[in-house]
């Protein structure tokens, strides 16, 4: 598949969001938060995980994206993210701005860190490496 | 009554697709609350019937080792009624399929009429909730369905 810029990668993303989530356009901003104001449920992840694979052709790995921590007591402690589990987080997401989640880091507060730019970040991070 | 919304599978390709059929009869006591003058199988038992011929699919398509259960149904649209002594066919064709579940495009027919188009995913249960726990054996996969898959498979083979 050519390679296809920011803005391309950022208008098939709104619209499997759009698809899968059933919301507005206007809604999916890039910095609206997947779970929290676009009401996505745990089985809508795996939804888009398929869809984005369908759209863009290659393996997205949207379940390598979104790391199970809960299960790793390494990373997860009673509800709290622990340090080794942010240091795993800040390398699956390189691109999320963990300012705010390291004040309180707690796994419901986890999802605020997935917001659309996440998505949009990620697949072009595959589609460079594929 | 059990909780069977399918009578017989008439295609099974492993990981690809399945049909199967039910066939509606007016002994069906439920038949008649919906409506008590005019008997229709309601929306819902048909997406229940689409969901046991895919979630059996989907199932088999791991050889049973996963709890498979329906866990969204994307879209579904109807575009006739089914009345006893209609028989219903359900095909079901897996689009995509990972570790965690599986998405499905689904058909319902009943002889050249479309019935309904539905979209389903399922997911494999212990391999999404982590941290909550579910019993080992899997009680979705009873013998009631795996005996529907071991009905095809020795149809051709075995006479009466």
């Amino acid at each position: 598949m050519a390679t296809l810029t920011h803005d391309e990668i950022f208008k098939k993303v709104q619209d499997v969001l759009v698809d899968t989530l059933a919301v507005d356009a206007d809604e999916v901003t890039a910095n609206a938060v997947i779970k929290d104001d676009l009401g996505a449920e745990s089985i809508d992840f795996l939804d888009i995980g398929f869809r984005l694979d369908k759209v863009f052709g290659i393996k997205i790995g949207m379940d390598k994206m979104m790391p199970n921590l809960a299960s790793d007591a390494n990373f997860a402690q009673n509800g709290r993210i622990t340090p080794a589990g942010v240091e795993e987080l800040k390398k699956r997401l390189p691109y999320s701005d963990f300012t705010e989640f390291e004040k309180d880091p707690t796994i419901d507060n986890m999802s605020k860190l997935f917001t659309v730019n996440t998505i949009v970040r990620f697949v072009e991070g595959k589609m460079q490496a594929a | 009554m059990r909780w069977i919304w399918i009578d017989k599978f008439i295609e099974f390709t492993s990981q690809q697709s399945a049909t199967a059929i039910k066939n509606v009869s007016l002994a069906e006591e439920h038949l008649h609350d919906l409506y008590p003058a005019f008997p229709i199988v309601p929306h819902s038992l048909i997406v229940e019937g689409m969901a046991q011929t895919a979630g059996i699919l989907v199932g088999e398509a791991r050889n049973f080792a996963e709890k498979v259960i329906l866990a969204k149904i994307g879209r579904a649209t109807f575009h006739r009624l089914v009345r006893p002594g209609d028989t219903i066919t359900f095909t079901a064709k897996i689009d995509q399929l990972s570790e965690q579940g599986a998405s499905i495009t689904g058909t319902v027919t009943v002889g050249a009429d479309l019935v309904a188009d539905i979209e389903m995913m399922f997911s494999h249960i212990d391999q999404n909730l982590a941290g909550l726990e579910f019993p080992e054996h899997n009680f979705v996969f009873t013998e009631q369905f795996t005996e529907l898959l071991k009905t095809y498979r020795i149809d051709s083979k075995v006479k009466i």
